[in-house]
């Protein structure tokens, strides 16, 4: 019952299919953030269904979220956005799985005005989304920054 | 004038293949229906080879990410008809129950979310939420109940890993129900109102006859498991399947396209599951139906957002009888024995029938796979739809025309339902 009465609750969702290639970063910077992040911080892994984000931070204070996305940047690339500056374009967040994806949980969230107060995206770009479980080298090492730069968001 | 139209949908999204479609039309006559759906199956079946039985629920489950409990389901119940294995009546109920849960989600998640805005004019749950947001706010609620029953059975939100060959890891005691079942009568309440409320929508004339094909168990709404049956005289037992459909290679998609040996295309999902099993609903599920103005038979897919709506009342009601009656079984799950053979089931996933076969050695290792869903198994049958469809609205404006035959292609729930948002048509007219 104690936990439900903090204040702050900091959420780290990574997002992807773990059997498509690149589309399984998010999942990947989820897994190595677990053991290293603050106790008051939760990490999850999810699919990335629309209505499903929307009630995994349903009572979070701050959301990171890490996903795959295609925007023809190069691979590797490191995007970070902050979901209550900017709106998100759907072509950008590969919904994984051709779900309704990450994209449209932020902005009906964003019309239904249940954004949580801080949502921070990292988007990594992704070089394929092929059917395996490997991540291309480029990719690989991008998820490694980012779990660093989480580290550091999560001190602040 | 001699006309050639063709119409093509290419999806926008990264992977190739994953999803489209391609109408070709001569002479007011549509000539060719081409549709590609990218099938995740195809790729499991291969990486199950040599694995372990224990390991096959939880990689099935990653198949989908929006129907795990249905490949969870179907791979355990397999298993236990290779090893001979026949679970108590209380492991059965849980697995429906969780079943239930998943039915909930999907279809909510379809209805509201991918196929109303259809209905309504909006090009997607964004753009509807803003005229209509207690609509949405209410069918996120009801998402959570069903969320809330997979969560509870299935061990965590995402990815549950409850479910085992044999039974359960672990079981609920009935005292853990207490708080769902208040949760699940308000989504009885609120499965009820949206009956009525898509029964409201505004429908197209469109009738075709189909061959449909669902589970048939005693007494039960197709669910877990049964016979597999049709209205054209199909009644085999699950061991069977392979005789009597066949998956056949398309030229134009590398997904299979499932069909009945003896007479080609069939349909599945919930209109299948409604013509051929509308007694056996729940009491309160076949009231609403009739007070929406559905007979015990409905052939317009159009309508299927209305037996869904329908299926989701069933699936609360049915969940709260579950609870109800439930009774912590005397153990868990039951002991596995390993052995050379192999196993098959079918059971009803959220867009229609799902099967599973495995063969497997001594040690329980798997030496092969079949997984067909659902999507393969209707894709013929939305290939005729759309031929027909098009045919009644050839005159309709390019942009109509394409957003229709999105909406005709989402009657079916396929896996591509939301990518086909990003569907780009083309339509080229030569003479």
């Amino acid at each position: 019952m104690t936990e439900s009465a903090t204040p702050l609750k900091t959420l780290v969702i990574g997002v992807g299919n773990g059997y498509r290639g690149d589309d399984g970063v998010g999942l990947s910077v989820a897994r190595h953030l677990k053991d290293q992040v603050p106790s008051h911080v939760k990490v999850v892994e999810a699919s990335g269904e629309t209505t499903a984000l929307m009630a995994l931070w349903e009572e979070a204070t701050v959301v990171i979220l890490i996903d795959a996305v295609y925007s023809g940047a190069s691979p590797g690339t490191i995007h970070r956005l902050d979901a209550q500056q900017q709106t998100t374009s759907t072509n950008f967040f590969r919904g994984s799985t051709h779900s309704f994806g990450v994209a449209e949980a932020i902005e009906l969230a964003r019309v239904l005005n249940q954004l949580p107060p801080h949502l921070l995206l990292y988007g990594i770009e992704a070089h394929h989304f092929e059917e395996g479980s490997s991540l291309s080298p480029e990719v690989e090492a991008a998820a490694k920054i980012v779990v660093e730069q989480i580290l550091q968001d999560l001190l602040i | 004038m001699n006309t050639t139209r063709t119409i093509r949908v290419d999806n926008l999204t990264r992977v190739e293949g994953e999803g489209a479609l391609y109408v070709k039309i001569k002479d007011d006559l549509v000539e060719n229906v081409q549709l590609k759906i990218y099938e995740p199956p195809r790729f499991f079946e291969a990486f199950l080879r040599g694995r372990h039985y224990e390991e096959v629920p939880d990689i099935t489950a990653r198949i989908c990410g929006i129907c795990p409990i249905a490949y969870q389901v179907t791979a355990v119940q397999a298993m236990e008809d290779a090893f001979g294995l026949k679970v108590d009546d209380q492991i059965r109920a849980l697995r429906k129950l969780i079943y239930c849960g998943e039915w909930i989600e999907s279809h909510v998640l379809h209805v509201f979310m991918l196929h109303a805005p259809d209905f309504l004019g909006y090009a997607d749950a964004i753009e509807m939420a803003k005229d209509h947001p207690e609509i949405v706010q209410r069918s996120l609620q009801m998402k959570k109940v069903g969320n809330q029953i997979v969560t509870l059975l299935g061990g965590r939100e995402i990815h549950p890993i409850n479910l085992r060959v044999g039974g359960f890891y672990k079981v609920p005691e009935k005292k853990d129900f207490a708080q769902l079942a208040e949760r699940l009568k308000w989504a009885r309440e609120a499965a009820l109102e949206s009956v009525g409320w898509a029964a409201s929508l505004p429908f197209p004339n469109f009738e075709q006859s189909y061959e449909f094909v669902a589970l048939d168990y005693p007494g039960e709404y197709p669910l877990n498991e049964g016979r597999v049956v049709s209205n054209k005289g199909l009644n085999i037992g699950v061991h069977e399947y392979d005789d009597h459909f066949i998956e056949e290679q398309v030229p134009y998609s590398n997904a299979l396209h499932a069909r009945l040996k003896e007479r080609g295309s069939y349909f599945v999902g919930p209109l299948a599951r409604y013509n051929l099993a509308f007694e056996r609903l729940s009491p309160i599920a076949k009231e609403a139906a009739r007070a929406a103005g559905l007979g015990a038979t409905c052939l317009n897919p159009f309508q299927s957002i209305i037996v869904r709506a329908v299926e989701i009342l069933h699936a609360c009601d049915e969940a709260l009888r579950l609870i109800d009656e439930y009774e912590v079984p005397n153990q868990p799950s039951l002991k596995v024995e390993p052995r050379p053979s192999i196993g098959h089931s079918a059971s009803e996933a959220p867009r229609g029938i799902l099967y599973h076969r495995y063969e497997l050695d001594e040690q329980g290792l798997i030496l092969d796979a079949t997984i067909i869903p659902p999507t393969s198994q209707n894709q013929s049958i939305i290939e005729k739809d759309l031929k027909y469809f098009v045919e009644q609205h050839l005159n309709l404006p390019k942009e109509e025309l394409t957003w229709k035959c999105e909406q005709a292609i989402r009657n079916y729930d396929p896996c591509i339902s939301c990518a086909t948002h990003f569907l780009r048509l083309e339509i080229e007219r030569e003479s």
